[in-house]
């Protein structure tokens, strides 16, 4: 049946993308143009795989729901959104690598891409399609999730490289701005790996990811029952924070022996937020807005997703307007680029997770 | 700039809120204290909130925590006068900034393109040097229509050495950034309309009742100047699960007693009546009237007669055509059966009801067993006649959200002025160029330069093209 071959699609588009990854770090590594050439073959795989994917899901959402096509666009839980998120940034990366001639991105792009794969098959999430809810039964739907999840990927996008924007423009350990990137890095890493733990230690013992990360969030490590293990996560914590701050050259010399002029990267960086922040005002927001208007007659109401949303919406906007301040070009605006993106994650993920409110359904 | 006149209260102010500074000052603010009231729950029983702070900070900072973040209005944040306050303050700042910096972009607006020397045109961000057989007399026609062909209407100046057009777009791009300020302040204003002259309010109205108030959050009755009547209530499900797949409810409006309007609503489509809006918004069950819910059924003999028949449980029906009786002797809001076979009921809702009917009266065996209103097949009786359960009515109640915001059509206008802003802001510039024909030892130098205050990588593919428009010219017109 057709449920199983788009999972088939998907399991494909997984491990081309893992292959990707593995492509476009070992381009970077040894300077082949073969090596290039083929992992953007395997990454255009991988898109068209998962084009096909989301296609099928799609047809069989509408086989089930009977309610149009509009109404059946599988965008309605985590596993659909994760999955469209990845298929919008893969999307972003092979135009960039089109527009701007470089494959150097792609040894970033790619693993943020396997990873939420990955994610996705180890954390059990459910696959299932589930049928819509009275309140989700709307035209608005396509519109407003599927324009939010296109600026959410251009975020991505900018984060990726306002970070390398810091790591090339930063010279001394004792640079502001050089602490933020490596103190970033540090917590992106830590964090990860962190619920990369809480995963390994309780999965056995919660019925869904919800509840994992509602109750066990880092209950293996910071906030472990054994004081001894907290502590020593903290001090693990700071240890690494302390060598990717020492050794951080490492990375600056491996982005800039790829000639990525810091021009280039501040350009990309406006570039896909200017893009953005308008698809982001006009489906996340607003369309947001107008659906809510109609479904509970209230088109503002402060819940947690709409406030971050707003809250994003005003990091971008201060990302759009400090450019025109003096002084403000160059390092400030990239940290606030990617100070930005962790607002977008929160909205997307945070909020859903940890936070209650009327979005609370695509937490499954 | 160094001004040398101290400068006086009010000039210090209105610099101070037309300064981007200022902006991202009060962005930061508002972004930050925002994060607060999605963390303490807004508008809930203290208990719920003292739990959260008490998992954060633990029991015993809690309570003082909470008095604290009570008194500063964090339980009810983003209605409390210092966020208000907030917002005035970045609405201050979007008219005094948009002010101070119209004029100035006005006259960018309304200046004239007017012919550039070309040392000028030389040092332009965008330039193009092309060089053509003949002289600038033989292809001034090609000229403007090159121009004409990427979408410029030219102006033409005669120099010394040759002839100059030059052209301009887009002017008005540069109020885009205006037209979205402006959208924000038509939005908040839509905003302030709706809380001063709207209201908002629930009622839970049961199947076959009229009311003519609704009531808000705190219990006070709003009168709605009508009445409205819930004539029948249903919901659908998924297939066999318990799976809401939508949710109706039949209204009708009466006004001086006489029906002025009639709409079955359902989730994202309600009525509106009078400027106030019924949104379908939840449901339950009455366990009280349970004991007075009229039964539909549908009786359909064995030689197809069939006859409708209203009843309730305890009461009885007769087959039509026959003697055969049925007496309605038990009932279950949702019926299930465990694993050994035996009834139950899993839900106080009357998400599966479930009548159990015994027959008698005409010879054969007596029969007795559940008919379901959710599943046709147990409609059907031994002896081929079928008792089709069509309702259970007036044993649920319909919940509503009832609305009135006069000032939804200006935010709906400001969210359309808003689209139009960011469209013109992102993705329109402001564009000029300049195309010199010199004559220069018998041939036509063209000297091309362009400006754009956006977006400038667009246009220069435009000037591009326009460069190779020129070249074919020079093919075509020896």
């Amino acid at each position: 049946m057709s449920g199983s071959a788009s999972s088939v699609f998907f399991g494909l588009t997984t491990m081309a993308y893992i292959l990707a990854m593995v492509l476009y770090i070992g381009y970077l590594a040894f300077r082949k143009k073969a090596i290039g050439l083929v992992a953007t073959a395997v990454t255009i795989a991988g898109f068209v795989s998962q084009t096909l994917a989301i296609l099928l899901r799609w047809k069989d959402f509408y086989d089930i729901g009977q309610m149009g096509w509009l109404r059946a666009v599988p965008l309605t839980n985590l596993y659909e959104s994760l999955i469209f998120f990845v298929w919008c940034l893969i999307l972003a990366y092979l135009v960039i690598e089109y527009k701007y001639k470089t494959r150097t991105f792609g040894a970033f792009i790619t693993p943020v891409a396997a990873l939420v794969l990955g994610f996705i098959d180890l954390s059990g999430m459910s696959k299932n399609i589930q049928p819509l809810v009275p309140a989700l039964q709307s035209n608005w739907l396509l519109a407003h999730v599927m324009m939010s999840f296109i600026s959410y990927s251009m975020f991505a996008v900018s984060f990726s490289t306002g970070l390398m924007y810091l790591i090339v423009r930063t010279e001394k350990r004792s640079e502001p701005a050089y602490i933020f990137w490596t103190v970033m890095l540090s917590i992106f890493i830590i964090v990860l790996c962190a619920m990369g733990l809480d995963y390994l230690t309780f999965k056995l013992s919660v019925k869904s990811q919800e509840e994992l990360i509602k109750s066990f969030l880092f209950k293996a490590t910071f906030r472990s029952s054994s004081s001894g293990v907290a502590v020593a996560s903290y001090a693990i914590a700071a240890g690494l924070t302390f060598v990717i701050w020492r050794f951080g050259g490492v990375l600056k010399r491996l982005v800039t022996g790829f000639n990525m002029s810091a021009e280039t990267l501040d350009e990309i960086t406006y570039r896909s937020i200017a893009m953005g922040f308008p698809i982001f005002t006009l489906g996340g927001l607003i369309f947001g807005a107008i659906w809510a208007d109609q479904a509970w007659g209230k088109y503002w109401t402060w819940d947690p997703k709409e406030t971050w949303s707003l809250i994003t919406w005003f990091f971008y906007a201060f990302y759009l307007h400090s450019r025109l301040m003096r002084g403000w070009r160059g390092k400030k605006v990239a940290m606030v680029a990617v100070l930005g993106f962790i607002a977008v994650i929160f909205t997307y993920l945070g909020v859903n997770l940890l936070l209650s409110g009327l979005h609370s359904y695509g937490s499954q | 700039m160094e001004n040398e006149k101290k400068k006086s209260v009010i000039d210090w102010v209105w610099d101070l809120f037309a300064s981007v500074k200022f902006a991202v000052v009060i962005f930061t603010v508002i972004a930050l204290t925002s994060m607060v009231g999605t963390i303490v729950e807004q508008n809930v029983e203290p208990e719920k909130n003292l739990k959260v702070l008490a998992k954060m900070f633990g029991e015993s900072a809690a309570p003082t925590l909470y008095g604290i973040l009570d008194k500063l209005g964090f339980m009810d944040m983003y209605h409390s006068w210092w966020f208000v306050t907030f917002l005035l303050l970045f609405a201050a700042n979007l008219v005094i900034c948009s002010l101070d910096r119209l004029p100035r972009i006005l006259k960018h607006v309304k200046e004239k393109i007017h012919p550039m020397s070309e040392e000028y045109i030389e040092r332009m961000s965008i330039r193009k040097t092309v060089s053509i057989k003949g002289k600038p007399a033989g292809l001034t026609e090609q000229a403007a229509a090159a121009i004409g062909k990427i979408g410029f209407r030219p102006g033409r100046s005669e120099t010394e050495k040759g002839v100059q057009f030059y052209a301009e777009k887009g002017n008005f791009t540069r109020l885009g950034v205006y037209i979205t300020h402006l959208s924000i302040l038509v939005i908040l204003s839509g905003a302030i309309i709706g809380v001063y002259f709207g209201f908002g309010a629930f009622l839970n109205l049961p199947e076959g009742q009229t009311t003519s108030v609704a009531y808000t959050n705190r219990g006070t009755e709003v009168p709605l100047g009508f009445e409205v009547r819930c004539d029948n209530f249903e919901v659908d499900y998924y297939g066999e699960t318990d799976m809401p797949k939508a949710y109706k409810s039949w209204l009708t409006v009466f006004k001086n007693g006489k029906e002025v309007a009639h709409k079955v609503i359902s989730v994202n489509d309600p009525l509106t009546y009078e400027g106030i809006t019924f949104y379908q918004s939840s449901f339950g069950s009455l366990p009280d009237a349970m004991d007075r819910g009229v039964v539909v059924l549908n009786l359909v003999s064995r030689d197809g007669k069939n006859e409708q028949v209203n009843t309730r449980v305890g009461g009885t029906f007769t087959m039509p055509g026959t003697a055969v009786t049925g007496k309605i002797t038990n009932f279950s809001p949702a019926l299930s059966f465990d694993e050994s076979g035996r009834p139950f009921t899993y839900d106080q809702n009357v998400s599966n009801p479930a009548i159990y009917v015994e027959f008698s009266g005409e010879g054969g065996k007596p029969f007795a067993g559940w008919i379901f209103k959710r599943f046709p097949q147990t409609w059907n009786l031994p002896d081929g006649s079928r008792v089709e359960f069509k309702d259970f009515w007036g044993v649920q109640y319909t919940g509503l959200q009832v609305r009135r915001d006069p000032g939804v059509l200006l935010v709906y206008l400001g969210c359309i002025f808003m689209a139009i802003g960011l469209y013109i802001t992102f993705f329109m510039s402001h564009k000029r160029l300049w195309v010199s024909l010199v004559e220069e030892k018998g041939s036509t130098k063209v000297l091309i330069g362009a400006t754009a205050n956006k977006n400038r990588a667009s246009f220069e593919k435009d000037i591009e093209k326009l460069a190779g428009l020129l070249d074919e010219a020079r093919k075509g017109g020896k």
